[in-house]
């Protein structure tokens, strides 16, 4: 049995036809091609398939497509405010050499900016380490996210973002 | 080029974009029309015979388009996977080589074994479809404790290796080394787990592939490391589709560390399957699959001991190892804990003789091969740990010891006792500097300090050498490799001026489109915005090798060099002509040519572009265009070197253990993109503390079945298990390469295990724990405290 489902991706309304099981991600990456999200386990550990779903910081294979119905979601594609211009959060990415392969990227990206927002723009090394609890990196050691993210802090208060 | 851009200088990246847009392109993530999906059904248990197989229902199912099981594979004449380094063992003989069939044909011989590939139109209806599969088993014991794989009695595994050996491998006069023991003063004894691990790049293994009946050729995308090499072993061992028919494309590959190197199972089955469904099929590995079947890495269990005379020097090093193979060998498992091992166990240090034996099992567990250092971990972790453990026993400062025994700069090249010549290094410096940076002469204070909180806090030492840039094939081809280990560059400019660089290595993660762009823009001038690194393409690059072995830079990237070398002396050809000048007094320098002693110059996009229109050209003696080849096959490898320094604190009422600080200094020969470097040391110094601390492949020793067979189970290091590093860096050029570098993709997972486990050593001490097992989890350490507890009431 398949369920129509409709939701704003990126400020764009987007609609398709799912199973009752098909996961947030799936409709992402398989009904609309938006495979910037990433899927990096089967247990909602790895993170690399976080997004925003109305404001909050959702890891989207936790989610059902069906649950999404009616939401605004905001994933990596949607981050950077126009083709040669990154989001704070992706410039100090960027800056920082804070990705390698690139595969967490996203989540790790997408993660940090809520860290961000939900301590008011005021960050520590100890918090941002005990906040990235939800997602994993094999590459970097964390050292370059840590400091990517409390660069980023700053820069996107004064961006207002 | 200017400072900012060349050679040395912290480039930021020119892959990150897409990346950090969510616009990369993993496997996974390609769109092919009329797709199906494959689902591995997979078994549950560690040995078992087949005795049958039932599809008739699950063909039935919606969506099912074919199923395939190990017969259709043996009645296609399908080819076994294959391990492509030939070991001999100490009597000469070639090691076993049990049969690798792509599909378990009539027994299964770990968890995770392929027994059936589904097809279908979606991925769900291939995982519904294979849970109406009826696979009749009859169980049977499991072999899966590697210290007892070898004794008698025990299941197993192949027929062909009568007792699980594969082989019984020396290295080393065993008698010279009993001699050399009779005489020492000292000798140092230690037993050692070098435990388990699952690679776990973020990017599980994927594969997909499209059959074109009109002309016959397959594309087959994967997550690999060396797509040629991948090409090269379905083309010529398993699948015999012609290597010119095959293109392999390994796109954006979400980190490796040795786990993408090999050929597996499902790569080929998904590239076979796809002419005969005639539609495009892709499969993608659900973590728990790639817990089960990415190769594993490490697993020995070792007994060393060190000869050590009255002034503290050492006279004599003796290791037994027993190695894991997992259930099959895997492409380059025999080399591992032999030629990559054992041959790195004078580490950095004058010890004059050496003997090893290395006896190689097989087990119902996943195969093991190459991870993240390969051999070299194992290596250093024997030596390091034993170095401190001789330290303590001598009541002799840790540095000291090392310092006294440490090959001086002198000596080299220096010729090791187990066939390595490390061709340059100066390692005293480096201890020096670690000292400094991580203020080892204030830790006494710090200690005490921890103290006064109730924590004990302990410092440990690791002084590295790695061989990096396997080479050269003459040398691995006589110890047994099946390939050669040199490495390909094109350097292909365009009418326009600007340039592919053309690489047969691969990049997913090291940075190859930045910092080998930056060596074409530091040597021809070239904007960097102008040049664009290619990789991951049979179809595009010229054969190579891919990544591997810290090898990218040190053989590829002097490739590029040799490829800028020819286009420069082509280039100067055209110049010569073009200014009316002799081609001797032509230079070539920040990307403009010139007469010496002359106003006259030539820049190369004019020389370029002479080439593609050559209405003006010296056609006699050069062709046009401008495009050259280059391979780069190395005198030796490369032997970085350098010594880390771990602070841990522990918390004896819990034993949790925390990593206060590390400290990590290096010598990787000359730079190219110091901020690349450090993320490298880095992401390796967290796998090495995983190792140390957190991460163990736990198998139930009765059945057999993967216990830590997700990310619930199996501890990954978090952001909160480390603290930020402290890096510092020596430079002793590689004397024989073009760029006098070296390698740093695995000097942090290599060194930091000893590092971090001598200095649990050192904090435990004053309780009178004397060995604790990586890794050192708070369970672990709980248990030794209690362990030393009771032992002293006793």
């Amino acid at each position: 049995m398949t369920f129509s489902v409709a939701m704003t991706v990126n400020g764009k309304a987007v609609s398709g036809k799912v199973e009752a099981r098909t996961l947030l991600v799936q409709f992402l990456r398989e009904n609309l091609g938006m495979t910037g999200t990433h899927v990096g386990c089967d247990t909602s550990q790895c993170g690399a398939c976080v997004v925003d779903v109305d404001g909050k910081s959702i890891k989207s294979c936790t989610m059902l497509a069906v649950q999404a119905e009616g939401t605004k979601v905001t994933t990596i594609e949607g981050l950077a405010p126009s083709a040669d211009k990154l989001h704070p959060m992706q410039e100090a990415f960027r800056e920082n050499h804070a990705l390698q392969c690139g595969f967490c990227t996203p989540g790790m990206v997408m993660s940090a900016i809520d860290m961000v927002k939900r301590n008011n723009y005021q960050l520590d090394e100890a918090t941002v380490r005990r906040e990235l609890e939800g997602n994993l990196c094999r590459c970097t050691g964390y050292h370059n996210i840590v400091k990517a993210i409390l660069a980023a802090a700053p820069a996107m208060k004064s961006a207002g973002v | 080029m200017t400072a900012e851009t060349g050679i040395g200088a912290r480039v930021r990246r020119k892959e990150d974009k897409r990346f950090l847009t969510g616009t990369g392109r993993y496997v996974d993530d390609l769109p092919l029309a009329r797709a199906t999906y494959a689902y591995f059904l997979r078994s549950p248990h560690a040995h078992a015979k087949i005795k049958k197989i039932d599809t008739t229902a699950a063909k039935a199912m919606p969506g099912v388009v074919e199923i395939f099981t190990g017969k259709d594979t043996a009645d296609a004449k399908m080819g076994g996977l294959i391990c492509g380094w030939v070991v001999k063992d100490k009597h000469g003989e070639p090691h076993k080589a049990p049969a690798h069939p792509v599909m378990a044909l009539d027994t299964v011989r770990y968890v995770g074994d392929t027994v059936a590939m589904v097809i279908a139109n979606s991925i769900d209806e291939a995982k519904d479809a294979a849970e109406a599969i009826k696979v009749d088993y009859e169980v049977k014991p499991a072999n899966v404790d590697l210290a007892r794989a070898l004794d008698k009695g025990v299941a197993e595994v192949h027929p062909e290796a009568p007792g699980n050996l594969i082989y019984d491998w020396e290295i080393g006069v065993k008698a010279d080394v009993d001699a050399a023991f009779a005489k020492a003063a000292h000798v140092t004894k230690l037993d050692l787990v070098n435990n388990r691990l699952i690679p776990n790049a973020m990017e599980p293994r994927a594969a997909a592939a499209e059959y074109d009946k009109g002309t016959g050729n397959y594309t087959l995308w994967s997550t690999s490391q060396n797509p040629h090499v991948l090409r090269l072993i379905l083309s010529a061992f398993v699948l015999g589709i012609p290597e010119h028919k095959l293109r392999v494309v390994a796109p954006d590959v979400g980190g490796g560390f040795g786990s993408k190197i090999f050929c597996y199972n499902e790569e080929t089955m998904v590239c076979w399957a796809a002419s005969r469904v005639g539609r495009p099929i892709k499969w993608t590995a659900e973590r728990s699959e790639s817990f089960m079947t990415d190769a594993h890495g490490r697993d020995h269990v070792t007994h060393a001991e060190l000869a050590i005379d009255k002034d503290g020097k050492f006279l004599a090093l003796k290791v037994e190892t027993i190695a894991n193979m997992g259930a099959y060998l895997s492409t380059f498992s025999t080399a591992v804990p032999t030629y990559l091992y054992a041959t790195l166990l004078a580490g950095q240090y004058t010890t004059p003789l050496i003997y090893a034996n290395v006896k190689a099992a097989v087990t119902h567990t996943a195969p093991v091969d190459a991870y993240r250092g390969a051999g070299r971990p194992e290596a250093t972790f024997v030596i390091e740990t034993i170095v401190s453990k001789a330290a303590t026993e001598l009541k002799m400062d840790t540095a000291d010891l090392r310092r006294k025994n440490f090959i001086p700069s002198t000596a080299f090249p220096y010729q090791t006792p187990v066939a390595l010549q490390y061709d340059s290094g100066n390692y005293p410096p480096i201890i020096d500097e670690a000292i400094e940076i991580a203020d080892y002469k204030g830790f006494e204070a710090r200690r005490a300090e921890a103290k006064s909180r109730g924590k004990l806090r302990g410092i440990g030492f690791s002084s590295y050498i790695e061989a990096c840039g396997l080479a050269p094939s003459q040398v691995v081809g006589s110890l047994g490799a099946g390939v050669g280990q040199w490495e390909s560059a094109q350097i292909k400019f365009n009418p326009t001026g600007n340039v592919q660089v053309m690489t047969g290595a691969h990049s997913h993660g090291q940075g190859h489109e930045t910092t080998f762009a930056q060596l074409v823009h530091d040597k021809l001038g070239v904007p960097m915005d102008q040049i664009e690194v290619v990789h991951g393409d049979t179809a595009t690059t010229p054969f190579g090798m891919g990544t591997y072995g810290s090898r990218s830079l040190a053989v590829g990237g002097s490739a590029i060099m040799k490829a800028t070398d020819k286009i420069i002396a082509k280039g100067k050809k055209v110049a010569a002509h073009l200014m009316e000048a002799d081609v001797a007094d032509v230079e070539f320098e920040n990307g403009t040519f010139k007469v010496a002693g002359t106003d006259k110059s030539v820049p190369l996009g004019q020389v370029v572009f002479s080439a593609y229109v050559p209405h003006n050209y010296p056609h006699a003696d050069t062709e046009p265009g401008m495009d050259e080849n280059a391979f780069y096959d190395p005198a030796n490898f490369v032997y970085p070197a350098g010594t880390q320094i771990c602070e841990v604190e522990i918390d004896p009422d819990t034993g949790v253990v925390e990593v206060v600080a590390h400290t990590a200094v290096d010598d990787f020969g000359n730079i190219i993109n110091p901020m690349i470097v450090e993320g490298q040391v880095h992401g390796g110094i967290v796998q090495g503390v995983g190792q140390a601390l957190l991460e163990a492949a736990v198998y139930d020793k009765g059945t057999g079945q993967l216990i830590s067979g997700s990310y619930m189970d199996y501890t990954m290091p978090r952001a909160d298990n480390v603290p930020s590093f402290k890096l510092g860096y020596k430079v002793t050029p590689c004397p024989h390469n073009p760029l006098g570098v070296k390698g740093c993709g695995e000097a942090g997972a290599i060194a930091a295990p000893a590092a971090v486990m001598n200095a649990v050593h050192d904090a435990l001490a004053p309780l009178g724990v004397k060995h604790v097992e990586m890794p050192a989890t708070s369970l672990n350490v709980w248990q030794s405290i209690q362990g030393a507890h009771r032992a002293a009431a006793e």
